[in-house]
């Protein structure tokens, strides 16, 4: 039962993206857009190129995914789902949970397997691409969930998207730091392990408090 | 069993109502009457738990619906039905899409084919594949309302559920409603507008009526 409204939350919300297009698209359309006009705006210098290839991809997404997270709880919160939600027997954590899965889905896995692709511009080597996408992989998640945060935080406020943005970017750092750190030890031959590893201890903890600390201050948007 | 007691609520230093009691048993009805602006809406929020008292408690079946009795919580949620002002309707989904969704948010399980008849019955049958941002702001109150006729639990909270319906509709609610409470169901909602309960057997409704003044 619990799985099944948890599921049916992830259903709705992809579905609601699919037919809300433009929202959804415009997100990853200025990832696209940033990653590739980097390469224009610095010439064809390759180690150029190759050195900040990790940087501008990572900051790319991180920037794209803070588009999206504006609008994660605003139209529940707007129409009375949230209510319905706070009220269900089911634990809210976990319907809100869905609601952070199923916005990775949209906004974070689109990044992760376009990345690759605009990594090519970059003349970043095959071994560098894969390395980039296992780390987006593990970043981007963190994206939703530690974002989800700050939009249950910032929900119903005025102005609330320049406030999310200065409370969740500060958030993001480290994801950013030892995300594309992991592309630059791989490229210098240092091994990725240790900036992997570091990136999956972020994500087990923010999978678990994410969705109870977002949980918890809906709760208080609903008062 | 319902029972409200004592409830109070403070807005900006000042109490907005004066301390609110009653109690509601299977099978009643009561109708919560106040001027505009009294505080109808937060009470019944204050009921379901959206919002905090700020005096007072409410119980379900005697044990207070507070953080130390999760439990009870839980048993009370089971058992609630809320409607506000919002409809949490989707106007990008379909009717029947946004029946079926929201009764598994409120973990219940729906079939297609109960959605199909509940629309029916609300006259949405060649409306349910459409999406509600085409339909009109009456259609989109009588989903809502669709929703009445699917779920299972024992108390309803409704607030101004007569809102915005054409005299078809308000039948419709209406024998809804009666059935509900026939049933042994619990009934509590705000209206400006007074409204009769009929029983199948031709009787009316017992409607008691709970003035809010202000404090």
């Amino acid at each position: 039962m619990m799985w099944q409204a948890y599921w049916a939350v992830v259903r709705r919300d992809v579905l609601l993206a699919w037919r809300r297009k433009s929202e959804g698209l415009s997100a990853v359309f200025f990832f696209v857009v940033v990653a590739a006009l980097f390469p224009l705006g610095i010439g064809p210098e390759l180690t150029v190129l190759r050195n900040i290839a990790p940087g501008v991809l990572w900051v790319g997404a991180l920037l794209s995914s803070m588009l999206a997270l504006q609008r994660l709880f605003e139209a529940d919160f707007g129409d009375g789902t949230l209510e319905q939600m706070a009220l269900s027997p089911i634990a809210m954590p976990l319907l809100v949970g869905a609601k952070m899965l199923a916005h990775w889905l949209v906004s974070g896995l689109p990044l992760v397997l376009l990345a690759p692709v605009l990594g090519l511009q970059f003349d970043l080597s095959g071994d560098a691409l894969v390395t980039l996408t296992f780390a987006l992989l593990l970043g981007t998640p963190i994206l939703s969930l530690v974002g989800g945060v700050g939009a249950a935080l910032t929900l119903g406020v005025r102005g609330g998207g320049v406030l999310l943005s200065l409370l969740v970017l500060p958030l993001f750092v480290p994801v950013l730091v030892f995300g594309a750190g992991a592309v630059e030890a791989q490229v210098s031959g240092l091994g990725v392990q240790a900036h992997l590893s570091i990136l999956m201890a972020m994500l087990l903890p923010a999978l678990f408090f994410g969705p109870l600390a977002s949980a918890f201050a809906l709760r208080i948007a609903l008062e | 069993m319902l029972t409200v007691s004592n409830i109070s609520c403070v807005r900006g230093h000042k109490p907005l109502f004066a301390p609110v009691s009653f109690s509601l048993q299977p099978g009643q009805v009561l109708h919560l009457e106040g001027d505009n602006g009294i505080g109808k809406t937060s009470l019944l929020r204050i009921i379901c738990g959206l919002s905090h008292a700020d005096g007072g408690e409410v119980l379900w079946n005697g044990s207070s619906l507070s953080k130390q009795h999760p439990e009870v919580v839980e048993a009370f949620r089971a058992a609630l039905c809320y409607m506000g002002h919002h409809q949490s309707l989707k106007d990008e989904l379909t009717a029947i899409e946004n029946l079926l969704f929201d009764a598994q948010i409120a973990g219940r399980i729906l079939s297609y084919d109960k959605a199909m008849d509940a629309l029916q019955k609300m006259g949405l049958k060649n409306r349910a594949h459409l999406p509600l941002r085409v339909l009109s702001q009456g259609q989109k109150r009588r989903t809502a309302l669709a929703r009445l006729s699917l779920t299972d639990a024992k108390l309803w909270v409704l607030d101004e559920p007569f809102v915005a319906l054409d005299t078809h509709s308000l039948n419709s609610l209406q024998v809804i409603l009666a059935n509900h409470v026939q049933q042994g169901g619990m009934l509590l909602y705000t209206s400006h507008q007074a409204v009769k309960l009929l029983k199948t057997n031709g009787h009316l409704v017992d409607i008691r009526s709970v003035q809010m003044v202000a404090a």
